[in-house]
């Protein structure tokens, strides 16, 4: 048992997202069918579309795309609205450590668009647009062209591709991609809608695969996996310093080292986790493994799940190094709308680099910068940013000071998490 | 029962030019780039007509000056 | 019975400090976008002036059309008062004017109920400024007569030519500038490879 949560989960003995045989191709129409049976319709009057969502409310159903926003509140906002919304299902993943909206979308684009279907139909939308990564595209689109052709939605489903850029899987981002070809963020959130546009629910693409499910098999169902807090299982990302990086589905509380050890256990030995992703907490290693991997569980850190990320940097990797390479990353990311995110980014990443490189950067200064740029953007990536930074502050504090005296404890300069080639 | 305002300003619109600041030194300052930090957002009786005015003055039109309820 | 000498005398006098004024006005809203403010002038000084000697203009234009129109040497009519081209007198050089005060009155107008109308509109009206003053520059040339031969009058004009030309030129060097630096773009992402499904 591990302390805190009360709960140690072993994996779900099956998946209920991911298909059950490895592979890479996608599920066809009949395979997805026999596996999980029909679609039960969702549509029908006000009270019964209320009974439905009332069933996902007691699932205790909270968005997979790193906010965690109980989904059923934002179906009951969307379906009492006065004007019929539309559906747009969020496969952009434009964050580069995260893989799991691709995998779920390239092997079982089926239960997605299931997903979609069901939330257009709840909310009474009158078309659910699905907003796919490059590398899922043509997968999804096959596959909403099988259900086409065998007439199997009530209502219409749209397969777009989606824009580049970290900025382009925000919420609002997404909305004004399917409306006028821009991928960055409003500052307006989409349940609203832009002027003159219809308001949209915006629901990430494991959140819908989790929905399609539950109008399947209902809410104990639902909760019969994670803990009574956090239920149902997810979808998370290994990279880094593992043997077998990947996707996997866990239930939440399952302990940081299982979910390591799922992916074939640490390569080398770990130094640090950056838990939740680019946005994410930093932590020590030693400090992270034995904590059950939760919203609860990771609070003691001050980390989150976020979207299920965790990233090993082997102890012989410079942390404070691929901290100043990932903020440079984001600051680069930068939808450029902001002026505080787009100076106040280049700024921080400007002293990490030079406190990475061996001199001394000027850490008050940053620290300073991390509070002024927080809550000042029209998103969360300044505000992303500045958490991941002030954790790495925090943990790499001791790399920091062997970087001011021109040492490091580092053995290799390779870096380890992904960073897209920047433009020259 | 006094009516409150609340001054916010709109971070895309926003250029950074700096009016805001030199009108209301009170309630706005700015960051190392030039761009305004709202230090408090609620707009005290007394300079509820200078808000209005840097509201009104902004060459961006990236503040507002909203009510809220008291 | 008032001479209607002083109706001519007005008429052109006003329309003398209206390019004045008109010129302040290119000025300072150059300025104002520019941020450029004296040393120890706040920068809102030059925008409130902007708009407050707008606003004045109007005044001292309406002063100048009335004289004009009343005096009764000249024909001009009320319709050329709107509509630019259709005065009998001076056809060309009093339809630049009203062409003028149409360019600025929209200017104007859409500036009063800028909050209204948004940023991007009021923008796009906005650059009407850059024609609406040379209408006004060139109906001073065309209208302005025998007057121009005064050495001071014809400092003041040009002057007030030369001062415009620096505003717009420094507009369009500032544009340009900002077009040639490197903003941040939103990064583009490589295609990657799927990391393959292992459970």
């Amino acid at each position: 048992m591990s302390p805190g949560s009360g709960i140690a989960c072993p994996v779900a003995t099956r998946p209920r997202l991911l298909p059950d045989v490895a592979g890479l191709g996608a599920v066809a129409l009949r395979g997805h069918l026999a596996r999980h049976g029909a679609r039960p319709p969702c549509a029908g009057d006000w009270q019964r579309r209320q009974r439905l969502i009332g069933e996902v409310e007691n699932a205790g159903l909270t968005g997979r795309g790193g906010a965690g926003f109980p989904t059923a509140k934002k179906l009951r906002t969307l379906a009492a609205g006065r004007r019929a919304p539309q559906v747009i299902a969020n496969g952009v993943e434009g964050e580069p450590a995260s893989d799991k909206d691709k995998v779920l979308l390239s092997r079982t684009p089926h239960l997605v668009i299931d997903g979609a279907v069901s939330a257009a139909e709840l909310t009474g939308a009158t078309e659910a647009v699905i907003v796919a990564h490059p590398a899922a595209y043509q997968a999804v689109r096959a596959a909403a062209r099988e259900r086409r052709a065998a007439g199997y939605d009530q209502v219409p489903v749209r397969v777009l591709e989606a824009a580049d850029g970290f900025t382009a899987g925000e919420a609002s981002a997404v909305l004004r991609w399917t409306e006028r070809r821009v991928p960055a963020p409003t500052g307006r959130p989409p349940r609203l809608g832009s002027l003159g546009h219809r308001p949209a629910l915006v629901q990430n693409v494991e959140t819908l695969a989790h929905l399609a499910l539950i109008m399947r098999h209902g809410a104990s169902w639902f909760q019969s996996a994670g803990t009574p807090a956090e239920p149902g299982t997810m979808l998370v990302t290994l990279l880094g310093a593992v043997r077998r990086p990947g996707v996997y589905e866990i239930e939440p509380g399952m302990p940081v080292s299982g979910l390591l050890d799922l992916a074939g256990g640490p390569a080398q030995p770990p130094g640090a986790l950056l838990i939740g992703g680019y946005f994410g907490t930093w932590a020590a290693a030693a400090d992270a493994l034995d904590l059950p991997f939760s919203a609860a569980g990771l609070s003691p850190l001050g980390a989150r799940p976020g979207a299920g990320i965790v990233a090993v940097l082997p102890s012989s990797t410079c942390g404070l190094a691929e901290t100043a390479r990932l903020t440079r990353y984001l600051a680069s990311s930068s939808a450029g709308q902001c002026g505080p995110c787009v100076f106040g980014l280049d700024a921080i990443a400007r002293e990490l680099e030079r406190a990475a490189a061996g001199g001394s950067g000027d850490i008050t200064r940053v620290r300073g910068w991390l509070r002024d740029v927080t809550g000042r953007g029209a998103c969360h990536h300044p505000d992303g940013t500045a958490l991941m930074a002030g954790s790495a502050l925090r943990v790499f504090r001791d790399e920091i000071g062997l970087h001011s005296r021109g040492r490091c404890s580092a053995t290799r300069s390779a870096g380890v998490l992904p960073i897209p080639e920047l433009p020259s | 029962m006094t009516r409150r305002a609340r001054l916010t300003v709109d971070p895309i619109a926003c250029d950074g030019r700096g009016l805001c600041a030199e009108l209301l030194p009170e309630l706005v300052s700015l960051d190392d780039w030039g761009f305004p930090i709202i230090t408090d957002a609620d707009v005290p009786a007394r300079l509820r007509s200078e808000a209005a005015a840097v509201a009104r003055l902004c060459p961006r039109l990236a503040l507002r000056l909203e009510r809220a309820s008291g | 019975m008032v001479s209607t000498q002083w109706l001519w005398f007005i008429s052109r006098g006003s329309g003398l400090v209206l390019l004045v004024l008109l010129t302040a006005v290119m000025v300072l809203g150059t300025a104002t976008r520019l941020g450029w403010a004296p040393p120890r002038w706040p920068r809102f000084v030059a925008a409130e002036l902007h708009r407050s000697l707008a606003l004045f203009a109007v005044a001292l234009l309406g002063l100048h059309v009335l004289t004009a129109i009343a005096d009764p040497y000249v024909s001009i009519g009320w319709a050329a008062t709107a509509v630019p081209f259709l005065s009998p007198y001076q056809t060309a050089a009093i339809g630049l004017g009203t062409l003028a005060v149409d360019l600025g009155g929209a200017v104007l107008l859409t500036s009063l109920v800028r909050h209204r109308l948004g940023l991007r509109a009021w923008r796009a009206v906005h650059w009407l400024a850059y024609l609406a003053w040379p209408a006004a520059f060139g109906h001073a040339l065309s209208a302005g007569g025998g007057d121009l031969r005064i050495g001071w009058v014809a400092a003041v004009i040009w002057g007030s030519a030369a001062a415009v030309a620096a505003a717009a030129a420094a507009r369009l060097a500032a544009a340009v500038a900002a077009r040639t630096r490197s903003a941040p773009r939103p990064h583009r992402q490589a295609r990657r490879e799927l990391r393959g499904a292992h459970r």
